[in-house]
């Protein structure tokens, strides 16, 4: 579905990637796992057009997307749940939600705001509220229903978990545990390996802009003590 | 008390016109974070599209909508062709690229219309006068365009609050890049937002044309004004736009009506006057420095 192929980045006048490759498959649950730093979120920011590639190719759906604009990616079925959040802080929750949603391919279960609120009641009960308003956990909430509102096919998730406090973590991974189940492809930044290794098919570790390893779970979970040094948990 | 009362009219007609302007320069400037001091140009096209479409047709209803059209137009070509080059720019560039543009568009219509201030006539229909109270007759032109001016405001609050549209702009305003990588194309918007910027501007310069006259040069006088309307209302907030157009809009027209008066009251003639004149012409200033200093950041600041 997603194809990295070898590009190479830059970001604030240094090179961060070279030639990092990754693949995301239909319905597949992909990690990328690594210390600070090593390119992880560059990769993000070039397969969304927001730091684009200096070179290499990036495909989805065997469409090359590598030169488009950000907005036309994301409207090729990528939705994005940003480091940090980026929570509009000037719109309600609700208005969060309906701003940039979208159902561009037709979507065959299409979402909606019903159904945002049945995978996170605590946003229902906050609908009115300015999103600014929101504890970390449901400002992260709030980010990944607003990209499920754009109907994407592949959801890339960026730290979402980050200093959120652990039951409301369990939260958010129960949530991506559900989105697989139905089918969602799904690329994620994180370094919570427990987690990972329950949700994910495979892994990329991210070392020096390049990828250092990839292996599926069961392969991750033996080599787990070695994994751990490298990516330095 | 009949006096008093007739300025406060005028200041609020005057104010209802400067709202028109800053709105306009208040979204571009809030949102894209882009100065463009070539708004007062927008203006002026406005009303010279008006007052020529007048002259033409012989009424003022087809000049209400030439105006706003050749405002809008030139409006949305300036932007794809110079300010969206400027978006990364800093602020120097801006100012420098769209003072650039100010003496272009003098220029032009300086060369196209002639020099001399065009007159356009009160539509027929309002030409006449109102008694809005027993004794006090206010021309109905004025009136209406205080119902114009309102009926923009609120129209502006419903885009703004109850939209789409608006959410956008809200959303674009402090995180471009998110609503870019959200499947926005926010290029289209900052278009859009500035064309409707560039209309008001125009619907304001067709108004003031049968009351003022059209002339090169009349879009510079207003805009320093409508930026001090922006700046105490706060930058980028439709509603603070709102209320500082109508402090400044009150405290210039009350100022110039009555400085001078009461100043006589204390000095001698020849002093009051030359003071009072003076004094009456920075006022504006005056009140924006003390909003500032109680408020650094206008009156109604775009929160985050």
């Amino acid at each position: 579905m997603l194809r990295v192929d070898n590009i190479t980045s830059s970001y604030g006048g240094g090179l961060i990637l070279f030639g990092m490759s990754l693949d995301v498959g239909a319905r597949e649950v992909v990690t990328l796992i690594g210390r600070n730093g090593m390119g992880k979120s560059t990769t993000i920011r070039a397969i969304m057009g927001l730091t684009p590639a200096r070179s290499g190719a990036i495909t989805f759906d065997g469409k090359r997307i590598e030169a488009l604009r950000p907005h036309e990616i994301a409207q090729n079925g990528i939705g994005l749940v940003p480091e940090g959040r980026q929570i509009f802080v000037r719109l309600s929750v609700e208005e969060n939600l309906v701003a940039t949603s979208a159902d561009r391919q037709g979507a065959a279960n299409k979402w909606s705001l019903a159904r945002v609120y049945d995978l996170f009641p605590r946003l229902a009960e906050r609908r009115a509220q300015s999103g600014g308003t929101l504890s970390g956990g449901e400002q992260q909430m709030l980010a990944i229903g607003r990209a499920l509102m754009t109907n994407p096919r592949l959801l890339i998730l960026d730290e979402a978990t980050e200093g959120l406090a652990p039951l409301i973590r369990e939260d958010i991974w129960a949530c991506l545990r559900q989105l697989k189940s139905e089918g969602l492809s799904i690329l994620v930044v994180d370094r919570n390996l427990d987690a990972l290794l329950g949700l994910a098919d495979r892994h990329y570790v991210v070392e020096k802009g390049r990828v250092a390893w990839s292996g599926t779970s069961a392969e991750l979970a033996v080599r787990r003590d070695n994994i751990e040094r490298q990516i330095g948990i | 008390m009949q006096l008093v009362l007739e300025q406060l009219l005028n200041g609020l007609q005057l104010s209802l016109t400067l709202f028109l302007l800053a709105a306009g320069l208040t979204l571009v400037f809030g949102i894209m974070g882009v100065i463009n001091l070539a708004h007062g140009s927008l203006y002026m096209i406005g009303a010279y599209a008006g007052a020529w479409a007048a002259a033409k047709t012989g009424t003022f209803w087809l000049a209400l909508p030439a105006g706003l059209a050749a405002a809008a137009l030139v409006g949305a070509a300036m932007e794809l062709l110079v300010v969206r080059r400027l978006y990364a720019r800093e602020h120097l560039s801006q100012v420098l690229a769209t003072f650039g543009l100010i003496l272009f568009f003098n220029g032009f219509i300086a060369w196209s219309a002639g020099r001399s201030p065009l007159l356009m006539e009160t539509p027929p229909q309002l030409s006449g006068f109102v008694e809005i109270l027993p004794g006090l007759p206010y021309p109905a032109y004025r009136l209406a365009m205080m119902g114009v001016g309102v009926a923009v405001a609120l129209g502006l609050w419903y885009m703004i609050s109850r939209t789409r549209i608006g959410m956008l702009i809200r959303a674009g305003s402090d995180k471009r890049e998110m609503v870019e990588a959200l499947g926005v194309d926010i290029a289209k918007l900052f278009t859009l937002v500035f064309a409707l910027g560039a209309l008001l501007a125009g619907l304001a310069g067709v108004m003031v044309g049968p009351i003022r006259s059209v002339q090169v040069g009349m879009g510079e006088q207003v805009l320093i004004t409508t930026f001090v309307v922006i700046v105490v209302g706060g930058i980028g907030s439709i509603r603070g736009a709102f209320a500082g157009a109508l402090l400044i809009g009150m405290c210039d027209t009350l100022g110039r009506a009555f400085v001078p008066m009461l100043l006589k009251s204390w000095l001698s003639g020849p002093l009051a006057d030359g003071l009072g004149g003076a004094l009456s012409s920075v006022i504006i200033y005056l009140v924006m420095a003390l909003v500032l200093i109680v408020r650094p950041r206008g009156l109604f600041p775009v929160s985050g």
